[in-house]
């Protein structure tokens, strides 16, 4: 008979708990925690499986407990204080119970079922403070139990179990009032016109629709999968202009899709009109300079885009922000995951060989509403998620960011990004009729019900409840099998093996094999998945999105051959059903009974799209910009650079970037963190393909201090994300770049206006810098409302992201300056407006002119292009761009990277107007670029730059100081300043 | 034309480094083949067509439990004699960072104290454990070869104070063993590489990178030579001097060596790794 054991493993008496310690070290530096005086951790296993005692000594000590430095303890243990035990809740994925029931059956040969869970001893507090601690720091009780004392069950819980009945859902004789209430009780999250669509459609069709029916089409119509809000024909008026704002009105008409109606801008259709619009226009064959190297943009899963004569790259960046509220460790870690499996199902698939993360949060010391994680633990929760995904995965986390404000409190932004690589003649696949539907990977759960719908509704302090099961636990390993076994199945002599490949992600099946089945049509048997447990219905197989899915069309005949390779590689493979029906429908079975039918037409086309209220209102929109703090900042310009070095913003991230393996893969030539210290690099470089000189550089732009307009924010996104790429060595005329907005509810008709200026600015600034957009995502419900009905939105964030050829990766430069003697070479013109600047982050600053940055379409691109032709011939020793604090900011970080001093006149900087001192230091002013040059090139670097704005603003020394007309300060001090924002983690 | 040594690289779920650990038995000389343990579990004898053995980084079953504990207790039960046999031929063999991790716990490191290789593996005597900081990292740190050393991969190496580094990334790396058993290592010549001075992150004793087996011919060790064959693979290579740039960097001169010694004809192999 099967009973459940225990076993527990920690570190021997007199050896270091580097857990237990660590936890210690947490729970000094968290506020308002109580201290424990000791911390004690194992590892705790619960075995349910008939195992003899002499099974059980020797899985503890052959398998679990480490001989050197471990002790393991069959059955329970007397606690040392207070025990915090935290285990997962059940129907939760352990990815390591299944490692553990692998090797257990190895040893003992016979079937058990493993939890595995931590325990933490306590000491110094009492029961209470021992479980706030435990509360705060330790467990989540939306996927975790939280227990006070160790847990040895007779047997295991079992998750829920559901009756695999489908239900009709009478609609048709609705009313209105009641369609939205069904809406919103089933967690349909439909608008009225929706519900309406769809309660016609099924009068016409004579029956009332099928749970699994109306399931489908919520997932198909979520604002996660079709981006309706992007897509929809806007009416945007301006009720006003703020200084240096320009009308979009007359701006844009000339455009296509665009028209004036009265007074009002009309676009057709947002996404397709400006963001890919420039794209298309780029493309345009017979234009001068029309691009050729953009092989698949916007239809994919990622971009793609040509590397050489054969390979090609491909780009998709993401964003995982509701479950990351939530569950910020899964939230991240699915992320990550999810983004990295739409690089494996671009094309035929490509091998994913960098990733990106950038994380907007609120600031760590601030007290969060109820219903909220606190913004520290989000944080580093994250981190954890993104790291241990992308590490156990094997793929370079290389670029990031990470951007500070209150407003992320309830609501904090995680973006994903992955680059993959692939071979040119693999990137497009294309289903046909009587493809075996296989499904390779992870075995379908309940995890991760209705995530596409939920990320799409907003959130309140009540939805880590209602939505806990939206958030999905990652298995990474499981998906690197998957990722082994399909390159293998792609690689095979003769061609892949696969006619097509996507991912399974929002929407889980439903999405996936729908969009695969578009043209043709697909028969699915939902009995035929593989199941984490028994008790799902149709349902939650049809739409749950469990992990490291992939759906692959297989030609029957290359069937017995993919069986060999997944079998290889330990990769569940199952036959799920057959693309290709009479009427193009989607067919559901389960056990051979019809669960559902839905016409692939209806699905795609029969979405209403109404049109959208846009309003730009700039007194409103004043109100977005970052808050100025009342106290002063400090007065000298060497304080003043000291207090920016150390916001949190442009301190050090090194705490994150130490955390992931950014070296995996073998293949990194500019690294996050440069110089013999590590000072921050603008971009990173890979060599990706062995043998070949040509590199990526990989970057972005984020410039949310401009939320106050987001069209200048828009472009000054893009221009810093040209920088960035171009101060390591790219190419200028071979960057691609993604978009991701972030917004708060656009039903909103002022954030709808915004949202409009951002995506104008997409389209203006992709055309003057001939940079395309290959790939973009939305995510348009980014606020929350606490239990006393307060609604905080988050400030309208969109990040660019940007890849881009480098010729010659030998001609790479980094941003630590070289040597003393070289100069400092200012590239851009300086206007000195400081709106939305950090250094009025740090506090007011008298008589400046807070007007916004702008980027000048005409000058920007040109310098981008000066700028990378001076580094190409090599007459550049290191480059930085000047971004997140201005010229001193940058200038101090390339003199402490490379240990050298530098000295500074300000003076001598090109300015447009009359610039007092502290803002010709501090502008945020956009299209600069700092380089160090020596004497002897520098004639040659000044007739390369020809009429731009450039000016020597100083020489590097070996003063070891920074020195600014009459000031100086150690780069010591300067680099600790920095360095310590980034500390306490 | 000479035939160029054979290199098994052992892939499992999880392992991440093998395409890198192949790429550097390449670049020095040797023709790479990665195998998955599934494969050799079932045929075991595979790993006799072989001159090297490379265990790569990676998390080998998800590190679950701990660092290479699951990939370790397979290799114990299946392939261990056979790693055994190879070892005995004069197969060099590198573990770098998971493999590391695995060749503790299989009983491959530190290796038998007379060089002859029991028929069950030995139980641990070392153990690489969470980091200090109990966080994973990622640094190039400066590293020294003890004078001393008899491994075959390190022996020798002449370091230069800005190039003689190598590249770390992981979360348990802090070598630990008992006082009898690091006095043993240091006098018996196993330390095969130690982080220099001051670069001690994860808190190893005696600040042990790698050790070595008593033949010198099987090296694990937490940093990733594979991941330095190539000058712009150096964190602040644009700030060296192109003369600092001559030569091979550091990791591939470890392929290089191990490789010219599988490329010896047997007799002579056994000569030189008694030194």
């Amino acid at each position: 008979m099967s009973v459940v054991h225990r076993i527990e493993v920690r570190t021997k008496d007199g050896l270091p708990d580097a857990r237990g310690e660590a936890l210690l070290r947490r729970a000094t530096v968290e506020p308002g925690l109580p201290q424990p005086s000791s911390v004690r951790s194992a590892q705790v296993y619960l075995i349910e499986g008939a195992l003899s005692d002499s099974d059980l000594q020797g899985i503890a000590d052959r398998l679990l407990a480490d001989p050197v430095t471990q002790v393991a303890t069959i059955g329970l243990r007397a606690s040392q204080g207070f025990v915090v035990e935290v285990l997962p809740l059940p129907g939760v994925a352990d990815p390591a119970a299944e490692s553990v029931e692998l090797a257990i059956e190895r040893l003992v040969n016979g079937r058990v079922r493993v939890l595995t869970g931590d325990r933490w001893d306590l000491g110094g507090v009492n029961r209470a403070e021992a479980d706030e601690i435990g509360r705060r720091l330790l467990a989540n009780p939306v996927v975790q139990s939280m227990r006070s004392e160790p847990w040895m069950p007779d047997r295991f819980p079992e998750a829920r179990a559901h009756d695999a009945q489908t239900r009709d859902v009478p609609i048709r004789e609705l009313t209105d009032a009641q369609l939205e209430r069904l809406s919103r009780e089933a967690h349909l999250f439909l608008n009225l016109d929706e519900m309406r669509a769809i309660q016609s459609e099924w009068r016409r069709r004579g029956r009332e629709p099928r749970e699994i029916e109306l399931e489908t089409i919520a997932q198909t119509w979520s604002e996660h999968c079709v981006h309706k809000t992007l897509k929809s024909r806007v009416r945007y008026t301006e009720a006003g202009l703020a200084a240096g704002s320009p009308s979009l009105i007359r701006h844009a008409s000339a455009y296509a899709g665009h028209s004036i109606d009265g007074s009002a801008l009309v676009i057709d259709n947002l996404l397709k009109r400006t963001v890919a619009a420039a794209t298309h226009h780029l493309m345009e064959p017979g234009r001068p300079n029309s691009i050729d190297w953009c092989l698949s943009v916007f239809v994919d899963n990622a971009g793609v885009i040509a590397f050489d004569d054969t390979h090609a790259v491909c780009v998709k960046v993401e964003t995982h922000n509701h479950p990351s509220a939530i569950e910020p460790y899964g939230g991240a870690a699915t992320g990550a995951g999810g983004c990295i499996r739409d690089v494996m199902g671009t094309g035929l698939a490509a091998k994913p060989i960098a990733a990106t993360d950038v994380f907007c949060v609120a600031p760590r010391d601030m007290k969060e509403p109820k219903g909220c994680l606190p913004p520290g633990r989000i944080l580093r929760q994250v981190v954890q998620g993104v790291r241990d995904y992308g590490n156990r995965m094997g793929i370079p986390t290389l670029n990031g960011a990470v951007w500070f404000d209150p407003r992320y409190v309830g609501n904090p932004l995680v973006y994903c990004g992955v680059v993959g690589l692939m071979p040119r003649d693999l990137i497009r696949g294309q289903v046909h009729e009587g493809d075996t539907i296989v499904v390779l990977g992870g075995r379908t759960g309940r995890d991760g019900i209705h995530g596409a719908t939920f990320s799409s509704a907003e959130l309140t302090d009540s939805h880590a409840d209602e939505f806990s099961h939206a958030v999905q636990i990652g298995n990474a390993i499981t998906q690197k099998r998957t990722l082994d076994a399909l390159l293998v199945a792609r690689d095979v002599q003769g061609g892949p093996l696969f006619h097509a490949v996507t991912d399974c992600g929002a929407g889980g099946f439903s999405s996936a094999v729908g969009e695969m089945g578009r043209s043709v049509g697909a028969t699915v048997h939902l009995d035929r998945a593989p199941l984490k447990y028994a008790g799902l219905t149709p349902v939650e197989v049809w739409i749950s999105e469990a992990q490291e899915r992939m759906v692959l069309a297989v030609p029957q005949k290359n069937l017995s051959a993919l069986r060999a390779i997944t079998d290889a590689h330990g990769v569940e493979m199952c036959e799920l059903g057959t693309f290709g029906t009479p009427e193009r429908d989607l067919i559901l079975l389960w056990k051979g009974q019809e669960m559902g039918r839905l016409s692939t037409h209806f699905l795609e086309d029969a979405i209403p799209m109404p049109e959208r209220e846009a309003v730009w209102d700039p007194a409103w929109a004043a109100t977005q910009a970052p808050a100025t703090p009342e106290t002063p900042a400090p007065d000298g310009l060497l304080s003043t650079l000291r207090a920016l070095l150390a916001h949190p913003n442009i301190a050090s991230k090194a705490w994150i970037i130490r955390q992931y393996d950014h070296e995996v893969q073998g293949t990194s030539v500019v690294k996050p963190l440069v110089g013999r210290h590590g000072a921050p690099g603008d971009a990173a470089v890979i060599q990706p393909v062995v043998g070949s000189n040509r590199g990526i550089a990989i970057g972005n732009g984020l410039a949310t201090g401009l939320a106050s307009d987001p069209y200048w924010m828009g472009l000054a996104a893009i221009d810093e994300c040209v920088r960035n790429l171009v101060c390591v060595g790219a190419d200028p005329t071979r960057i691609a770049i993604l978009d991701n907005f972030c917004w708060p509810s656009c039903r909103d008709p002022r954030n709808m206006g915004s949202l409009v200026r951002a995506a104008e600015a997409c389209l203006d600034g992709a055309l003057a810098y001939g940079t395309p957009f290959i790939s973009g995502k939305d995510s348009l419900n980014n606020q929350f409302t606490t239990e006393d009905g307060r609604t905080i939105q988050i400030p309208p964030t969109l990040l660019i992201s940007g890849v881009g050829i480098v010729p010659n990766v030998d001609r790479c430069v980094t941003m630590d300056a070289k040597r003393a003697g070289n100069v400092l070479l200012l590239v851009g013109r300086t206007h000195g407006r400081m709106g939305g600047s950090h250094r009025l982050m740090i506090g007011a600053l008298d008589g400046c002119d807070t007007t916004l940055p702008q980027v000048d379409l005409k000058e920007g691109p040109i310098v981008a292009r000066a700028v990378a032709a001076c580094i190409r011939e090599g007459l550049v020793c290191s480059a930085h761009d000047c971004s997140e604090g201005g010229v001193l900011v940058a200038a101090a970080e390339m003199a402490f990277g490379g240990d050298l001093g530098v000295k500074i006149d300000l003076q001598a900087m090109p300015c447009a107007g009359l610039v007092s001192p502290h803002a010709r230091a501090f502008t945020e002013d956009p299209s600069r670029y700092l380089l160090e040059v020596a004497d002897s090139n520098l004639t040659r670097v000044r007739s390369m730059l020809g009429s731009l704005p450039n000016a020597v603003l100083g020489r590097f020394d070996d003063s070891g100081q920074v020195s600014v007309a009459a000031e100086s300060m150690s780069i010591r001090e300067l680099r600790d300043a920095w360095a310590s924002g980034g500390e306490g983690w | 034309m000479s035939v160029k040594p054979q290199a098994l690289v052992i892939t499992a779920p999880g392992i991440n480094c093998d395409a890198e650990l192949a790429a550097a038995f390449d670049a020095a000389g040797a023709q790479p083949e990665s195998i998955l343990m599934g494969a050799l579990e079932r045929e075991p004898s595979r790993i006799d067509d072989f001159q090297l053995i490379g265990l790569p980084g990676g998390f080998s079953f998800g590190d679950d439990v701990a660092a290479g504990r699951i990939m370790a207790v397979l290799m114990r039960e299946r392939i261990y004699p056979a790693l055994a046999s190879a070892i005995e031929r004069g197969v060099p063999m590198i573990c770098p960072c998971n493999g590391f991790q695995i060749a503790v716990q299989a009983g491959l490191l530190p290796g038998p104290e007379r060089g002859v290789w029991p028929h069950e593996p030995a139980t641990p005597s070392v153990a690489l454990c969470q980091n200090r900081a109990a966080r994973f990292h990622d640094a190039w740190t400066r590293v020294t070869i003890p004078s001393d050393t008899r491994c075959v991969w390190t022996r020798g190496l002449q370091l230069d104070h800005e190039t003689g580094l190598l590249p770390s990334a992981h979360g348990e790396g802090r070598f630990i063993t008992d006082p009898s058993t690091l006095t043993a290592l240091q006098t018996n010549g196993q330390v095969a590489v130690r982080y220099a001075e001051g670069e001690n992150f994860n808190g190893s004793m005696d600040a042990i990178a790698g050790i070595c087996d008593p033949s010198g011919l099987v090296f694990g060790l937490m940093p990733h030579p594979e991941r330095f064959t190539r000058w712009t693979q150096h964190p602040w290579w644009t700030r060296l001097d192109p003369s600092q740039r001559t030569g091979e960097p550091l990791g591939l001169r470890m392929f290089r060596q191990a490789v010219r010694i599988a490329a010896e004809p047997a007799h002579r192999r056994s000569h030189v790794t008694s030194a």
